[in-house]
């Protein structure tokens, strides 16, 4: 009877020492030798220090901030690299600016969202003139015409309506964001699902034709994105990097969506 | 009438043949804002939009041991632009807490790759990717040592590439704290003789490192309204100010290339917020830099010597001390024991004379292939330098009447001027 139970105590005892990682008998860890300068001697409970951004899941967001540099070395920047290589100046803008005409509609919608007349009817007319003597958007005359692109997005949308930007988020291949703009993200993609449906640009190919149409034209669109971003992680060098950009990143967005 | 013909021909043909000598139109007269502003759009020279140029990654130290928390600082990078011919080779150092393809590197490494010069870029010896990979104590900011790394960096970056131009000469030249270091890489170079530099170009240098640092600390400290405690309503000030100048009917988009310069033409900040951002640019490059060189030698002085924080750390309590940490503070807290240790007996007052130009002054009286460009309002030159750098120079340096601290560096005439500095044959230009 009883030599049944110490067995088992043992057996217990020595599972809990390899799951914990023998925690028992680690020492207790040395108490930290300050440094010179430390937190307790310059933060202040009543001073705002504009490096503090909302980030409860920091340990997260650094694996996809680190994620997403692996991401550029290995794929996204040779792929782009490639594409600058390959394609002249030309093709390029051409490129851009049919993105960026595809792009309007959602500034359009998002205008439309926050009642903005003015921004609405010039986005409409961006919209109109480049779509149609800009050959589908390869061209951009309504710039040069004085007709200036609206930038504006869900996420714009949302925080003109006091929605607030919610926890810091680092995205994978898109980068810094938050709750409330990574929302908007996904709610402008359901608002272009929605209108291809309407619209149905494929109505004469096979179903797998659309998918790949659409899959090609996705993936050119994320190049033709990142080769416009001169942005690079870790590029400064500086373990101040990610609150920085974190900081430039909300402030950008609140400059955005005062206008 | 012929006679009149002729004088104009014989006009145009001296005009031509001195290849149009750009007249100096540069229009900012505050010093301040022409530091933060820069050269307006049609100031500009025309630059190519892309050159000839791929990136160098160097390993400097093989046994380096890289810190967890800087891991992504493994190499060195520069930048190498290279002519299909024989050309001179410029290496290019960086003003502080510029890497090598910061605005005004790239600006140069086009103007002189168009002139027909190799051109090698590298990061400012402050930079934390130079201090992990490149620097030997880690510590930046002594000038002679400063100098060893850089030229260890220039004989690496330049086996990469021997094999694969042609060289007729070498020169170097660097703006800000790099200009100064150029001039004590070229004392090095006279014994090490691996480069044999033919000619040297200090833009807008430092005198003294000392001197010019405090004043930029001070343009921080001084002129942020109720100190750094109150940085937040400060910088949410100039924020909304910078949203406001971006909307409505006038408003000014991020993208034009004038943006800050019709900022400051519609809605002008005053003096001591413009001062306040330079010292606030300033104050993230040194913060940056301290940081680096405090997880490099060990920490104990923002970092706990027995926590080091690795990759997936928080460092933004490290952020906020180090912010209040002024470059001198770093000077007296960190660089002055370090360099005291190894060299029993250094005062405080011999550190500080060993960071300026008057430390090589004989040198740098007789090398005749050394020249200095630079600004009468330079912001980061002590009462009395702007006369050391005539006196000392004398026809070798060239000065502006105005542009700040590097703020006229893009305008036609300056570029023109560095570039052609180099393109004179031997001796003076």
């Amino acid at each position: 009877m009883k030599k049944p139970l110490v067995v088992y105590a043992f057996t217990v005892m020595l599972a809990c020492a390899v799951l914990t990682g023998c925690a028992g008998v680690a020492p207790v860890p040395d108490p930290i030798i300050a440094p010179m300068h430390t937190a307790d001697e310059v933060v202040k409970e009543d001073v705002t220090y504009p490096i503090d951004v909302y980030d409860p899941w920091e340990g997260f967001n650094r694996r996809m901030y680190r994620f997403n540099f692996y991401f550029d070395k290995y794929v996204f920047l040779p792929v782009v690299g490639g594409y600058e290589t390959i394609t002249p100046n030309v093709v390029q803008t051409g490129i851009s600016n049919f993105f960026a005409n595809i792009g309007d509609v959602f500034n359009l919608t998002n205008c439309l969202f926050q009642l903005k007349g003015k921004p609405a009817l010039n986005t409409t007319g961006r919209l109109v003139i480049n779509t149609t003597i800009g050959i589908g958007g390869l061209f951009d005359w309504a710039t040069p015409m004085g007709i200036d692109r609206e930038d504006e997005d869900f996420g714009q949308t949302l925080g003109h309506y006091g929605v607030g930007s919610g926890p810091y988020l680092v995205l994978p291949l898109v980068g810094p964001s938050n709750v409330r703009d990574g929302s908007g993200l996904a709610i402008d993609y359901a608002t272009r699902l929605l209108i291809m449906a309407a619209i149905d640009p494929y109505e004469n190919c096979s179903g797998k034709d659309a998918r790949t149409i659409e899959a090609i034209l996705l993936t050119l669109e994320a190049i033709d994105k990142r080769h416009n971003v001169a942005f690079r992680y870790y590029e400064t060098g500086s373990p101040f990097e990610y609150a920085l950009v974190r900081f430039l990143y909300s402030e950008l967005r609140k400059i955005q969506i005062a206008q | 009438m012929a006679k009149r013909l002729f004088a104009a021909a014989a006009i145009t043909a001296l005009l031509l043949s001195t290849g149009f000598a750009e007249e100096y139109t540069y229009p900012i007269n505050d010093p301040y804002k022409a530091t933060v502003v820069g050269t307006p759009a049609a100031n500009k020279p025309e630059l190519p939009q892309k050159i000839r140029r791929t990136r160098l990654e160097l390993t400097i130290f093989e046994d380096r041991k890289i810190p967890d928390a800087l891991w992504y600082n493994n190499r060195l990078f520069c930048s190498f632009a290279w002519q299909k011919e024989q050309a001179p080779l410029i290496f290019m150092i960086a003003g502080t807490g510029a890497n090598y393809q910061s605005a005004k590197m790239q600006m140069m490494e086009k103007a002189y790759f168009q002139a027909g010069f190799h051109v090698i870029s590298i990061s400012s010896p402050t930079c934390p990717k130079f201090i992990v990979t490149a620097s030997e104590s880690s510590l930046p900011g002594h000038l002679e040592d400063d100098a060893r790394d850089l030229y260890r960096v220039m004989k690496t970056a330049w086996q990469q590439v021997k094999d694969d131009i042609e060289v007729s000469n070498f020169y170097l030249t660097g703006y800000s704290l790099g200009g100064t270091q150029a001039a004590f890489v070229s004392k090095l170079d006279e014994t090490e003789q691996v480069f044999d530099f033919k000619k040297v170009l200090m833009i807008n240098p430092a005198v003294s490192l000392y001197n010019s640092v405090a004043i930029l600390d001070d343009m921080l400290e001084d002129n942020v309204p109720g100190g750094l405690n109150n940085i937040d309503s400060w910088m949410q000030d100039v924020l909304s100010k910078l949203a406001r100048a971006t909307q409505g009917k006038d408003r000014i988009k991020f993208q034009d290339p004038d943006f800050l310069y019709k900022v400051y033409q519609h809605y002008p900040p005053s003096r001591k917020t413009t001062a306040a951002l330079i010292g606030f640019v300033f104050r993230i490059s040194s913060s940056n830099m301290i940081i680096t060189s405090d997880i490099m030698n060990g920490g104990g002085y923002i970092v706990p010597e027995n926590r080091i924080p690795t990759r997936n750390d928080s460092f933004t309590e490290y952020a906020k001390v180090t912010f209040r940490i002024a470059f001198l503070d770093y000077f007296r807290e960190l660089f002055l024991p370090y360099f005291k240790a190894r060299q029993p007996g250094l005062t405080e007052q011999a550190l500080i004379d060993m960071e300026s130009l008057q430390h090589i002054e004989p040198y740098l009286q007789k090398a005749e292939k050394i020249g200095v460009v630079t600004n009468a309002d330079d912001l980061i030159l002590a009462s009395g330098e702007l006369d050391y750098i005539r006196t000392l120079f004398g026809t070798r340096a060239k000065i502006y009447p105005n542009g700040g601290h590097c703020g006229n560096m893009d305008d036609r005439a300056f570029v023109q001027y560095i570039t052609d500095y180099f393109k004179a044959e031997g001796g003076e230009s």
